[in-house]
Parts: structure tokens; sequence; C-alpha cells
């Protein structure tokens, strides 16, 4: 057998803390190994062209290749392997980037190291069989996950471009944040009206099924095959009954028990109710905890006047499992809530801006509902405590952003346009008001967008202090709020009528469990991963799963939608073909030494372990053994390592390669 | 019988100065709760201001030789009734936490090796350990004349990270132990002002300008007496109205006690006892009780 060695310097990411010629050098002796060669970019054009020449001129079995991880270029190499007639599973890679030189500062050690990993890599090829990928049919249909703005967008390109769309949303109504906004930066046109009609849009089409106040609970399968568990929590009224006259509601004796969480907690609502009056679908909720019939069976009155019959108490929650082939994640975010935090949590909160005791210290998300016109004032500025019109309101940027002593250590990205925009709206509205912005920097970049905040400067007189807000104090019906101003070097007070949060946008507080629900990864602050940051930001890491909207980072309403739409193209760009070639990285059973334990079935995560009966000509079954599914099977190797005969073995990473890896060592 | 709790204690050098009455207060107070002290013995300064401004390795040697006292006289844990002092004790053995070669350094100067994790206690600390039930049980008297102004300071509660107790922009623990003598508290903005702490030497413009803004926040939030946990906020809050009412001739006397102060008062010893009469503002709780039935 003739191996090839080609070793990457990977710029300088490698070639900087390990040797590279010297590896290459030293490979040559391995046995078995034709030859040893590395370059500065092994996947460049060049890089792959010498891989070829030399598998051709050499007449090379197998290749070994040290560079970045299989996660980067594994998919590179073996396409190089097999234009130059080998096998892509006699490929092997050597981590020498995140394995070995990222890790280690050490020149010399860092060498021995990867020369000892190259050296198990030669091993393993030497005993790798050739496979061949695994084919594997598309469902031609799209989860899309949340119901805003991007999940909107997404479910609308998919549908419109023929797919069938499932689309789940937690909440009663779809819209999600953009549906509370008054309007948007940097045009001012008003949020709602250039929402809604895409919400209509969304529940009259043909192709979407349209799943409010549902969950996702379990996803099972993979690309293109994913079956998934949705439970459609119970709204107490039957959908297919209710014309949405809303008469439940304006009759419901429950007025003010709850509070309108669409309303940012600012107003009440019934005990049935809908979200907001523009809600699609337009079918209410009753809310089980306030209801009076869900504590002592009386009432009724909602069934009194139903002239529809639509109420009923006793729905329960409905199980819905649907097969697609692709998902798209579009659960957005939520904001930072100004609270006190509990003690076990990482989050310190903000005490000194009185931790929500102060009912005109709002956060960003309840100022637009004070600014909207549909909101709980009608649009007029009316501060929460007693209703009375802010002659001077302060904003505060940063709350929870940019703070990692208290809050997040990212940038909210949107905070310092929308408190640009809020401090407009209500110059416009109040002639006679002061706006003051504290600001640490002002990051506009966008396109209008830096034009946006020197208007709100320089036309509307708002008044920017760079510096921060060290507290906030009341004092008769007024705001002290206590800063610096960095600028001019002095600390500054301001008695103020009102003061605003921009606070950080966070992730939805679940997304985590979503994400592991799911299958994807996420980082520390609960936002979904992409695939890589620059080159593949609309993908997770799992086949099939794309990313759209604030589920990933802080995002706008224009980069939302971009990458909605990017999500949608990335889907029917799976849906293009009939067939997809999956890694035959799975695990086979032999139906010889089986003895039908079924430890694998139990340990499986995937439930790819099936029982197979083995029979004679004559029809009579012998024994049980297990058998791996391997649309199923994602390659774990758990069967393999829990098997007490070994009769499980995974392809491409069966014992012998494995213990001639380690022998190598 | 419950044997009696026998706790560490770190007076500092104001208790048997300038704030004389606050080691003779809590002394008493803790003796009729049925606590004990064990003081710390050869104890010298925690190294508060003058230290950690100059030096960082006096600092922390200055305030971990009275931690090693504490560790070689067997005692697990001892309270700093000076928030200043209880400031500098935590921050040292944070520091030594955080920087093992600060430990080295600082254990290398005292020629010792620390092996206990001593807890130091500030004053509020104090009361939870010895139990706060048993200020409700051996009360004797109920305050119910006073509206009181709990009066943190910079340090009792800060830096958070290092101190790790109560919350450091709105801490309600001391309130939680006042309402206990019967008294009511105030919800007020200055709680963790500063008063201007040490300039009361060099710069008294600052403190008093500082200590007035306190004083009247409180007085607006319908106090009528303010509590305190430190030696150097007392003597900046307390002393420094002389020159309030010199300057501002309207300025009415305002009584400022230590939190163990009133908790004396609250379990039947009077004024005297406790060392009120060594104030600069006198107080006297009857005669405030009678003056308020009155209006």
């Amino acid at each position: 057998m003739k191996i090839g060695v080609f070793i990457c310097h990977c710029g300088e990411n490698i070639g900087r803390t390990v040797d590279c010629p010297r590896v290459a050098k030293a490979c040559e002796w391995l046995p078995g190994v034709e030859v040893s060669i590395d370059y500065k970019y092994m996947c460049s054009d060049p890089g792959q062209n010498m891989i070829k020449k030399e598998i051709i001129d050499k007449k090379l079995d197998a290749i070994v290749v040290g560079s970045c991880s299989p996660h980067m270029h594994e998919k590179t190499f073996r396409k190089a392997a097999v234009a130059a007639g080998i096998n892509p599973f006699l490929v092997e890679i050597t981590n020498l980037r995140e394995h070995c030189s990222w890790v280690h500062d050490d020149i010399e050690a860092a060498t021995e190291k990867a020369i000892e990993m190259v050296r198990m890599s030669v091993e393993k090829v030497k005993r790798d069989q050739p496979l061949t990928t695994i084919e594997v049919p598309v469902t031609k249909r799209t989860l899309v996950i949340g119901g805003g703005i991007a999940g909107i967008q997404a479910a609308l390109d998919v549908a419109n471009a023929g797919y069938e769309v499932v689309l789940v949303e937690k909440e009663p109504s779809i819209g999600g944040h953009m549906s509370q906004l008054s309007e948007t930066f940097p045009t001012l046109d008003c949020s709602q009206c250039i929402l809604t009609p895409r919400m209509v849009e969304v529940y009259q089409h043909p192709k979407i099924k349209l799943m409010t106040f549902s969950e996702v609970e379990k996803v099972d399968g993979f690309i293109g095959n994913f079956t998934v568990t949705i439970r459609n929590k119970a709204r107490h009224i039957d959908e297919d009954k209710c014309t949405g006259c809303g008469l439940c509601i304006t009759k419901c004796p429950i007025r003010k028990k709850a509070y309108n969480s669409f309303e940012e907690n600012l107003a009440h609502r019934p005990a049935v109710y809908v979200p907001f009056p523009q809600a699609v679908p337009n079918i209410p909720v009753i809310d089980e905890t306030v209801c009076t019939h869900y504590k002592n069976g009386k009432c009724g009155i909602c069934v009194t006047v139903c002239g529809r019959e639509a109420i009923n108490f006793d729905q329960q929650d409905k199980l819905v499992t649907e097969e697609v082939g692709a998902i798209i994640m579009a659960t957005g975010y939520k904001l930072y809530n100004i609270d006190k935090k509990p003690d076990d949590s990482i989050y310190k909160g903000y005490g000194e801006y009185g931790y929500g005791k102060y009912k005109d210290v709002v956060d960003g998300l309840q100022f637009e509902r004070i600014a909207s016109a549909s909101g709980p004032t009608e649009g007029e500025f009316k501060r929460p405590s007693d209703g009375k019109e802010p002659k001077k309101i302060v904003f505060i940027q940063c709350v929870g952003s940019r703070d990692e002593s208290k809050g997040f250590s990212y940038c909210s990205k949107i905070c310092c346009m929308y408190t640009a925009k809020h401090a407009m709206l209500y110059k416009h509205k109040v002639h006679d008001g002061e706006a003051y912005v504290f600001y640490m920097d002002i990051r506009s970049g966008g396109k209008m967008y830096d034009e946006f905040v020197r208007r709100a400067i320089e036309e509307d007189g708002v008044k920017y202090i760079r510096g921060r807000v060290s507290k906030i104090t009341e004092e008769d019906g007024k705001y002290i709020v206590k800063g610096e101003d960095t600028l001019a070097g002095m600390p500054i007070t301001i008695e103020a009528d009102m003061v605003v949060l921009a606070t950080a946008m966070i992730a939805q507080p679940d997304a985590s469990t979503l994400a592991q629900t799911v299958g994807i990864p996420y980082d520390k602050h609960g936002f979904f991963n992409e695939a890589h940051p620059k080159l593949r930001p609309i993908e997770s890491t799992t086949g099939g799963v794309f990313l759209a909207g604030a589920c990933q980072s802080p995002k706008d309403i224009p980069e939302s939608v971009a990458m909605a739409s990017a999500a949608a193209a990335k889907a029917m760009v799976l849906f293009g073909s009939d067939k997809l070639e999956r890694e035959p990285v799975v695990a086979k059973v032999s139906a010889d030494l089986c003895a039908g334990c079924f430890l694998c079935k139990k340990v499986c995560p995937y439930g790819a372990v099936e029982v197979r009966e083995v029979k004679t000509r004559d029809g009579v079954v012998i024994k049980e053994i297990a058998y791996v599914n391997e649309g199923l099977c994602q390659g774990c190797g758990t069967c393999t390592a829990s098997c007490p005969s070994k009769s499980v073995e995974l392809a491409g990473f069966n014992n012998e390669e494995i213990f001639a890896q380690i022998a190598a060592l | 019988m419950e044997a009696i709790l026998k706790v560490g204690y770190f007076p500092g050098c104001s208790q048997t100065g300038t704030a004389r009455e606050y080691d003779i207060s809590l002394r008493k107070v803790v003796e009729n709760l049925g606590a004990s002290f064990d003081e710390v013995k050869d104890w010298s300064c925690c190294g508060a201001t003058s230290a950690h401004v100059t030096n960082h390795k006096l600092a922390s040697a200055l305030a971990m030789r009275n931690v090693m006292l504490a560790e070689q006289q067997g005692l697990d844990d001892m309270v700093a009734p000076c928030a200043a002092c209880y400031n500098r004790l935590v921050s040292s053995q944070y520091e030594m936490k955080k920087h093992p070669e600060v430990k080295q350094e600082v254990e290398s100067v005292l020629e010792t090796k620390f092996q206990k994790d001593i807890k130091v206690m500030n004053l509020i600390e104090l009361f939870m350990k010895i139990g706060l039930e048993k200020i409700t049980e051996n009360r004797k008297e109920e305050l119910k004349s006073l509206n009181v102004a709990c009066y943190y300071g910079c340090l009792l509660v800060r830096p958070a990270e290092i101190t790790k107790f109560d919350d450091a922009e709105q801490p309600t623990s001391m309130e939680k132990l006042v309402e206990l003598t019967g008294a009511k508290t105030v919800d007020w903005n200055s709680k963790v002002e500063c008063c201007g702490a040490a300039h009361s030497i060099a710069r008294r413009d600052i403190v008093v300008e500082l200590s007035k803004k306190i004083i009247d926040d409180a007085k607006r939030h319908g106090a009528n007496v303010m509590v305190v946990a430190c030696p150097m906020c007392h003597t900046n809050l307390d002393m420094r109205q002389t020159i309030m009412k010199r300057v501002f001739p309207e300025y009415k006397e305002f009584p400022v006690l230590y939190l163990t102060e009133l908790l004396g008062l609250a379990l039947g010893m009077d004024e005297k006892e406790l060392g009120i009469d060594l104030h600069t503002v006198k107080f006297n709780y009857n005669e405030l009780a009678a003056e308020k039935a009155t209006v």
C-alpha cells in the first residue's frame, strides 16, 4: 500500500507553531509512506492539484492530510482524492490546527506532537475500507420555528417557491416583536402597516400550515428526513367554530387580573383574549390561570354569549407529528428585563436604576407601546405612573449590553438606532419636550442609519451625552438621573419625568432547551451557532437546520428579513434534488455474532437500532438480532462501545482502525 | 443550657477612640443576646485608606496580620464592626485567593502559612450568626416611634463580588434587622451614597456637602433617626452637623445612631449605658416618642 502525506501550513496558522517541513520530512520514513510534502495552502487550487498529481504519479492508494479541522476541509480533500481516483474514505485528516498549533506555543513540542498525530493517521488509513455514500430521499417540506418577521419571511419565500411549510409559533398570534413596534428606523414607516399584510398572507397561503400557540417538542431524524412532534396547546376554543367576533372577550368579567404581555405589562387583559386586535389567527385563548371557570367551575359567560358554541373548557393539548426535510430556526429574542435577578443568576441586574421599582423607568419595548398608535395610551406620550405628559425624558443606552460586570459582553446592535428613533418620535409629538440620550458610542452602521441619528441630533434637537448613568432616584415624582458627561469631564444631573432604558437583546430563555431538542449548538448566551461565522452564517452545523434572525445574534428588521430569505434559499437548495447523499459512517451489526441482547438498542440516542428476526428457509425464527437503520444512524459509535460481543462496527471507525491508531502513539 | 456562642472580635482603632460608644454598645448587645467575644489579641491597624492608597503589599499584609492572629488564636470567624476594617479584611482575603503571588508575598512578609479560611463578618452578618430570633426573644421595648433611615455607606456591601453580601445598590438586610426592634424603616435614596469618608479632615467642605445631602434625603423620606454601621460614616454624619448648623442657619439637627445602639434600646438598655450621650447630636428615645405623640 502506498500512502501520501500532505502537511499544510494554513498560512501561518499551523506554520507559526509547527515546523511543517520537518513534519513532512519525518513522515517520509514512516512505513507505507510513499511521499510526504508540505505546502503553504493545501486547500487552495495549486495545493489540491499537487495532491492529485502525486496520487496519479506515485500511484497512491490512500492519503493523509495534516491540516485544519475536518469540519472545515475534509470535503475539499476528499473531492480532490476522488478526482484522482481514490475512494473518498481512504482520506484521513489530521487536525494539526485546532488540536495542535492553536493550542500550543512551544514550537519544538508542537512539532513532535504533530509528527505523532500524523503517524496515528497513517496507521489508520492503512486499515481504512473503501466506502460508498448512502442515498436518502428528501421530504420537500419545511418547518419554520417562530412566527416573527424572520419566520414569516422564510415561510413565505419557501411557500412561494411551491414547497409546503409548517409554521410553528408559541404565542397565540404570529407577528413577534415587530408587531409591537410603533415606527421603524430609518424611514419611520409604521411597523404594523408593513407587517400585518404579511401576516395575513401567511394565514391565507395554501402551502403554509400555520400552527400558533404550539411548541416543538421533539425532533427525530436527519437532513431531508425529520420527524417533528409539535404540541398544539389547548386554547379552550374550537378553532374551526370560532369566527373571531370577540364577544367572549368584551363580555369576560375578569378585566384586571392578568397583565397584557403584548403591551409589555403596561395594561391588563381579560381571561379570554387575543394578544392584539390585528392578531393572526384572530382566535382567542382562554388563560386557565386567571379564568374563574378553572377556579370554581362558575362563570361561563363566554359560553353563553358565544353564538357558535366554540368555547370548550375541556379541550386538551394535541400532539401533532409532521414530516419535514428542512428546519428553519427563527425564534427571535427577548429584552433583558430590569427586574432584580435571582441570587443564583450570573447576571446582576441594575439596582442603581431601581430594579423596576420606578414606574416611569421603562424599557425599550415598553416605550414602543407608549409611542404606538395602538398602544395603551393610543400613541400619546403619557407616563405610566400618573398619565401625565413627560416634559423631559432621559434615554440610557447599553443597559446590559457591553457590560460584562452586570450583563452581557456583546453589543445589542439595534439600540443606538431605536433610541434615536424613540427620541425623535417623542420630539415630533411633544414639541416643548426635552430628550437626553446617554451613550457610550453611537454605532449606526447601515444604509441611511447614521444620517438618521444625525437627524435626531441636528434637526430634532435631541441632546446626546457621552457617558454612563450611575444612579436614578425618585423625588417628588421626578427622576433624578445622575451621570457623567465624559466629553465635558463633568458630572451631570438631570431631573427627568421619565427614563427609558435600552436594555440588551438576549436569547429566548428556552433557546438552549430548544437547541438541544433540535440538535444544534448554541453559544454561552443562548444564541444559536452558525456553521461558519463568515462563509456559512445561515446554516447550523446540523445538516438541514438553518438560522434566521435574532435567534443567532442581535439583529434589526432588514437583517432578519435578509437572513430569513437566505435560509429559505438554503432549504430550497436541499429540495433541488430528489435524493441526498449521506456519509456511510454508520454502524453495522454482524448477524453471525449478535446474540440479541439489545444493549445497543437501549443506548442508541437516535432510535436507529431495530429488532430483526433470523429465519430458516422454512420460515422458522431461530433468533432475534439487532439491525441498524442506516437512515437514522448518525455514526456516534455508542452502540459499538456498548456491545459485549463486539458485533457492531462503525464503518470508517472500526475497532481495528482505532486500535491501530492508538498503538501507533 | 445552651452553650454560649463565642465569636472572634476585631475592634479596629475607631472602636477605642472616636467610636468608643460603638464598642460599648456592641459588647453590651452581644452579651445581652447570649453570645460572647473572643478579642483578637495584639490586633493592629487594618490598613484602611492610608495603606491601600500607598502600597498594596503593605495594605494586604497589615490586614492579613490580623487574620493571622485570629487563626493562631484558634478562631473560625471574627466580626469587624467597622465597615472599612471589614472591607479591608475581606478584600485582602479575596486578593490572596485570587492571586497566588500576593498570597506568597504576604505569607513571606508575615512569616506564616495561612491554613484556614477565616470568615470575616460585618456587623449585620454577626447578628445573623447570633440569630435574629434572639433579638425578638430578648426585646424589652418596641421602638414604635422611630422611622429609621438605614444607611449602609459605600463599604458595607461593596464591591459586590468581594463582600458577596446583600445587594450592592438596593440593600435591605439592615432594614430587616431594624424592623425586629419594632421601629419602622423608610425607603430612601441615599442608602449607599458616599458620606465623604476620609476627607473628613482635609476637605471638610466635601464631607459637609455630601453628608448633608444624605441627611436631607433621610428627612425628606420621613425618617426621624438614621442608623449606621461604620465609625467613619458616623463621624461625618453626626459630628459634622455642627458645621452644617453653622453654615445653614435653618438646618435642623438629626440624630444618627449606631445599629448596636438602636438594638440596645430595644433590648431595654438606656442611652447613657449605650454611650449615646457621647454623640454630637443628642438623642433620647422617650423624649422623641413624647414629642412625636404631641405632634
